[in-house]
């Protein structure tokens, strides 16, 4: 494999996660009437970024393993 | 609504990321093999997400929930009865020849297997079908982009007129695939495929938990809606007592054996995804691998659909409602709204009931339920669904044209530089075809549906001719081509001489006249594609058994008795395609189950 691809996955999705959750952090609740009230910003946002992290570790180990 | 900032920036990110692989990519690109065939050289689950990712199409995503919201949860058949047995079987059984023949695409097996009018049939009618699916892809994208309304204020401020939008989302679409299967072929489109899996997953998940959370879970969506639309096998003894219309003879042999064997098996679009694995274990489990997320995709892409139908429809006076979008609902059902004429009332049929656009499902879903932020998510998923379907057909294309037409017909004797110059070439063109074949959908719907047509008649029967040709020692090229013309040939007369009830001869069928009337479409198109099966394959016997057969040392890796089964011992479990193939089952029988 040229590039490990669980490296990009890992940087999109923590990018896109920290994204939503800091945006879903500041913004004003009155947007989240359309989402039965729940912040899916900050919580999918979150839920991304862990994801993102889990790729990135995925891909460190990776490297690790092949340079071992 | 209007997007803001933050749905800017995610978009950016991804175009960021699509265009940032394939630049990566590139210098690792130097032979005809590593832009044709990734190099043979991925893992089993880049390249099973990446066949999974290539078909998540226009059609898919948003045709899925469309039929969700049309024919409710017995859309499943298309996923548990139709694409996971299909992927299975490809896995299992097929994979060992078009891994194991090193053929480079699937019009080259059929080369190596039977003969030469064998392979150019399929390879001309494949490679004008993907520019075409390709091009429908694109204008579906544009059109709904449109539809959306969103980018209407930029281009506002930008001084353009609205219609540019149509245009732009074509262009900047074609562009972006363009320019990275230009540089990292295969690979990059496999790549981006794999990102745009979970970029697809992660913008429509969202939307179904909070569907869900709003009518109460599946049984609140059960007391919603009309019991036809809650079960898939209920009511499929009669064709008269289910939503598809079809009975369950028609549903099992139309779409569960010979469509989806005949898509998920032979179509090179998803296949080439497994011919580049690193191993023949890894091609094997790529299908099987493949099959785990699909056999959970109805919840992705139908319920979204079901829910659209079961919410009460939205006052127009809502605030977030922009007046343009709720005008039409009164006509509608839940969020979907009534196709409208040109005057602006509802369309009606017939017997007088508004025409539902039941491809605004998950659109209206997205805009409905989303805040600005994970609306900007949304579009993205939605973006790379469309791009991931568009990059599928555009690789496969570009495989076959250099090395299936240009290769085998036109320059047989080249440096390898000369056809990797070529396959950079036939992405630039096949993306121009698919470019014109969206503006010609634009302007004449009808040429596309007659084309869409012409493509299922002579798809329907394919599957008959690899069943017998990896099966079959005796098959014989002139058998075998006999049968793809027959049972084209049997398609076409079919569909002529029969039509779904309440449509007009043409080009829903019965244009030589009405033999038998269907009670839907579907079952009409499933009944075409049993016929054609069934006059291929017994054509392809008969001819087959008057022609020469090949001598067998000839057929050694390419049939089935002539090679050695793949071993499968010294692996964990894990790495068994046998084992993964029985739990996919296992479990695809369970859902079937559970949603009876």
């Amino acid at each position: 494999m040229a590039l490990d691809i669980r490296l990009p996955i890992g940087l999109l999705f923590t990018a896109l996660g920290l994204l939503l959750a800091v945006f879903g952090s500041f913004s004003d609740p009155a947007l989240y009437r359309r989402s039965l009230g729940i912040n899916v910003n900050l919580l999918w946002g979150l839920a991304l970024l862990g994801f993102g992290i889990i790729m990135l570790g995925l891909a460190r180990r990776g490297a690790r393993a092949k340079t071992n | 609504m209007q997007l803001t900032y933050i749905d800017w920036l995610i978009l950016a990110a991804y175009f960021v990321f699509v265009l940032g692989i394939g630049a990566a990519l590139k210098r690792h690109t130097r032979t005809s093999a590593d832009f044709f065939q990734a190099g043979r050289s991925l893992p089993a689950w880049v390249c099973g997400l990446a066949f999974l990712s290539a078909n998540l199409g226009a059609q898919e995503v948003i045709g899925m929930a469309a039929s969700g919201a049309k024919y409710g949860i017995s859309t499943s058949h298309f996923y548990w009865i139709g694409a996971i047995p299909a992927m299975v079987f490809v896995g299992i059984f097929m994979m060992p020849f078009y891994y194991g023949s090193r053929a480079r695409s699937v019009p080259e097996y059929l080369r190596l297997r039977f003969d030469e009018k064998t392979r150019a049939f399929n390879a001309i009618s494949f490679a004008a079908m993907t520019v075409f699916s390709s091009g429908i892809s694109l204008y579906a994208l544009a059109r709904l982009i449109q539809a959306l309304h969103l980018f209407d204020g930029p281009f506002q401020r930008l001084g353009l007129d609205p219609s540019w939008v149509f245009h732009f989302g074509i262009l900047l679409s074609a562009l972006v695939v363009l320019a990275y299967i230009f540089l990292g072929g295969l690979s990059s489109a496999i790549y981006n495929e794999v990102v745009q899996f979970f970029l697809i997953v992660a913008g429509l998940l969202p939307l179904v938990w909070l569907g869900l959370q709003n009518v109460g879970g599946w049984t609140g969506l059960q007391a919603r809606l009309d019991p036809g639309y809650v079960h898939s096998w209920a009511g499929m003894g009669s064709a008269h007592t289910n939503r598809l219309g079809v009975e369950w003879f028609g549903l099992a042999m139309g779409l569960g054996f010979v469509l989806s064997f005949g898509y998920w098996c032979t179509d090179f679009l998803v296949v080439q995804r497994a011919m580049a694995a690193d191993s023949m274990n890894a091609a094997r489990r790529t299908p099987i691998i493949a099959a785990f997320p699909k056999m959970l995709f109805p919840f992705v892409v139908i319920l979204p659909g079901l829910i659209a139908v079961a919410l009460p429809a939205p006052h127009p006076a809502e605030p977030g409602h922009p007046a343009a979008v709720s005008a039409q609902i009164p006509a509608g059902a839940g969020l979907i709204p009534a196709k409208l004429d040109a005057t602006g009332q509802p369309l009606r049929d017939l017997d007088g009931k508004p025409v539902l656009d039941y491809d605004l499902a998950i659109p209206k879903m997205l805009l409905h339920y989303f805040p600005t932020g994970l609306l900007g998510l949304g579009l993205t998923a939605l973006l790379a669904s469309f791009m991931s379907g568009m990059a599928g057909n555009v690789t496969a294309f570009n495989t076959v044209w250099t090395y299936d037409i240009y290769q085998a017909y036109l320059r047989k004797e080249a440096p390898d530089a000369h056809y990797l110059w070529m396959g950079r070439m036939a992405t630039v063109f096949g993306i121009l075809l698919s470019v014109a074949a969206a503006y010609m959908a634009n302007r004449f719907n009808n040429i596309m549906d007659m084309l869409q047509l012409v493509f299922a008649f002579v798809n329907a029967p394919l599957f008959a001719t690899f069943l017998l040709g990896m099966f079959w020692k005796r098959a014989t090229g002139h058998g075998a081509f006999a049968g793809l013309l027959g049972g084209t040939a049997a398609a076409a007369v079919h569909h002529a001489l029969s039509l779904p009830a309440g449509a007009v001869a043409g080009i829903k069928g019965g244009w030589l006249g009405l033999v038998h009337s269907y009670p839907s479409e579907m079952a009409q198109n499933f009944w075409t594609a049993i016929y054609a099966w069934t006059v291929c394959f017994a054509v392809t016997i008969a001819v087959s058994l008057f022609t020469r057969a090949r001598p067998q040392q000839e057929l050694a890796g390419l049939v089935y008795s002539l090679t050695p089964p793949p071993a499968e011992t010294g692996l964990l479990w894990y790495q068994r395609p046998a084992l993964l193939a029985a739990a996919v089952l296992a479990a695809t029988v369970v859902l079937n189950i559970v949603f009876w």
